[in-house]
């Protein structure tokens, strides 16, 4: 690697316009990635202000002890991290597969271009929308869901102070806002299936749905498995947007939302605690590579062209 | 052969059924918060929400758009943001994805992995924070909601794949005519590469229409919020504030105090919703580049 990144003066003077292209994404990518990088050391480090990250003094793994003395909400924000990804990737593959099958069944052609383009709408909508989606369906006092409740004669819920039905709801917005987008994806594996192989199957007298189990699903499996295996190495990763845009600061939820994301985000910003924050964002990073690179490698035993790297 | 059996018949009247469904759930949201935006505040108070407007009024729009409002100061921001940062992420990006896309350039390899090692491993939100505040000095500003999303490593890759799906030899016919590498990026990397960089560019309109995360981040002064979180600002605290009842009804009498949000949240939707019919063609293509390897 360092061979390769060693410059020839040759080099630079021949390829000088290339060199120039490359030089403000380069900088941008030193200044907002690679310095962050070399600013984990602070994760060992006595914070002050005023010496800033490098002139900082160490103090070892003070920083960790985090780990011992709040092992309960560790637990709790790994445990809901994981937990909500379980759900996310699980439930989000199974519903865009479905929608990818069935949209590819369907002949009249606008028809299939309208609802194609309507269910993808949500995907462009910031989860701050969402929020006030959320809110129009969820308000105990005016929302949609409760005057149903009310119309059916049972009683209102505080959906907003009520923990434990928030894993079901922030899995049917993920659901809302991904699956069709996603769907797209696996209807262009679809597409890309031997189209031979459903004539011989009619001729044979396959029915459709024997020829969804048996020709489109194989077909697809092995971009489902690696778009799975992706989503998995992302697994220590809480999506900020999504659970801070529609929980926010409602800590009477946290109990079931609270991820690692939002956990740091909040020791850095409202506790101002800058050694824990650093500490834990420095274990996720960690955690977070070996799964991305393990996945990756495991992506790359079954489809050399999909891998990351 | 040709007459269908039952059970291909059920599949496929399933398959519409299915998709009027989803295609009710995927709008009902958007119809919903504009039902409420035009209908009338005391009757909200009375009935609540409802996926279909009733006693139309624009009392809310006409508060929302009035004078001093905070609305158009976020409009401004968010408008400028887009617009400059679109332009410039794709002038960043396009310069080095092509760059990166030349295949005699021996240091495209090395220089191509450090993007992508970018993909892979963060220094987390604390090291960035610092470094972006305080080491570039970044906040408070429109600088501040642009230049940390210049670069989408993933949109670079992307647009990397895309132009180096271009016919190497038109590159070396130009040069043979001694055109130079600029000329061959505008001349005809740029022509060809049309779709991709349309797809490009409408991911990072988006992105910059949508983002909140860099203004709550990084900005604290209300006139440069973005539209984003204005909303947020305006809707957070009520989400659970006033769920819990009691005093809902005493706020309720001069400020269409729902209607508002729910004008707001229209507004700020509104460009998307508007342009989205002629842009739905180039989202599908582009999500189909994506899904090959970048």
């Amino acid at each position: 690697m360092r061979r390769a990144l060693h410059v020839r003066f040759t080099d630079l003077v021949k390829n000088k316009f290339l060199y120039l292209l490359v030089l403000p994404g380069l900088i941008y990518f030193l200044l907002f990635s690679y310095l962050p990088m070399a600013g984990i050391v602070i994760a060992f480090k006595e914070y002050r202000m005023d010496l800033g990250i490098f002139g900082s003094p160490f103090n070892g793994l003070n920083n960790f002890k985090f780990l011992t003395v709040d092992t309960l909400s560790v637990l709790r924000v790994v445990f809901n991290t994981l937990f909500l990804n379980v759900l996310f990737i699980g439930i989000g593959t199974a519903l865009a597969v479905i929608t990818a099958v069935l949209i590819n069944e369907i002949r009249l052609v606008w028809f299939k271009k309208i609802s194609q383009s309507l269910v993808i709408l949500p995907n462009f909508i910031s989860w701050v929308i969402v929020a006030v989606f959320a809110y129009n369906f969820l308000n105990t006092d005016f929302g949609i869901v409760n005057n149903w409740l009310k119309n059916l004669g049972l009683e209102g819920v505080s959906w907003y102070n009520q923990a434990g039905y928030w894993p079901a709801i922030l899995v049917l917005l993920y659901s809302w806002k991904s699956v069709g987008f996603n769907s797209i994806i696996y209807l262009a594996a679809i597409t890309g299936i031997d189209q031979e192989q459903y004539e011989s199957a009619a001729l044979d007298g396959a029915n459709k749905f024997r020829q969804i189990w048996h020709i489109t699903i194989p077909g697809i499996s092995k971009t489902i498995i690696i778009l799975l295996l992706l989503a998995i190495g992302r697994i220590f990763y809480g999506d900020f947007g999504m659970i801070y845009g529609l929980v926010g600061d409602n800590s009477l939820l946290f109990s079931t939302t609270d991820v690692i994301d939002t956990y740091v985000f909040r020791a850095l910003r409202t506790l101002n605690d800058v050694g824990m924050s650093s500490a834990i964002g420095l274990l996720q990073s960690v955690i977070g590579f070996l799964f991305v690179y393990t996945a990756n490698a495991v992506v790359r035993k079954y489809d050399k062209d999909a891998a990351l790297f | 052969m040709k007459t269908k059996s039952a059970s291909d018949k059920i599949i496929s009247a399933f398959a519409y059924i299915y998709m009027i469904l989803f295609v009710i759930v995927a709008i009902i949201p958007f119809m919903t918060i504009i039902s409420t935006s035009i209908t009338d505040e005391q009757y909200i108070r009375a009935n609540g929400f409802d996926i279909f407007p009733h006693e139309v009024t624009w009392a809310a729009y006409k508060y929302v758009l009035g004078r001093g409002s905070t609305i158009l100061d976020a409009y401004q921001v968010t408008t400028f943001v887009t617009v400059v940062g679109t332009l410039f992420s794709m002038l960043i990006t396009t310069m080095m994805a092509f760059a990166l896309s030349r295949k005699e350039w021996k240091m495209a390899v090395p220089i191509s992995f450090l993007v992508y090692f970018t993909m892979l491993f963060n220094g987390g939100l604390v090291p960035w924070y610092i470094i972006t505040t305080k080491y570039l000095g970044l906040h408070d500003s429109l600088l501040a909601l642009i230049i940390p999303y210049t670069i989408n490593a993933f949109n670079l890759l992307v647009l990397r794949s895309f132009i180096s799906g271009i016919d190497n030899s038109i590159f070396e016919a130009a040069k043979i005519d001694g055109a130079n590498e600029f000329q061959l990026l505008f001349r005809i990397a740029l022509p060809l590469a049309l779709p991709g960089l349309a797809t490009i560019c409408l991911f990072y309109a988006i992105s910059y229409w949508n983002d909140w995360w860099l203004g709550l981040m990084l900005i604290n002064e209300r006139e440069l919020y973005p539209l984003q979180l204005l909303i947020r600002a305006i809707t957070s605290n009520i989400s659970y504030a006033t769920s819990s009842g009691s005093n809902s009804s005493i706020a309720a009498a001069s400020i269409p105090e729902e209607g508002v949000k729910m004008a707001t949240t229209v507004l700020t939707i509104g460009p998307i919703i508007l342009l989205y019919p002629f842009l739905q063609r180039y989202f599908v293509k582009g999500l189909t580049i994506g899904s090959v390897k970048g």
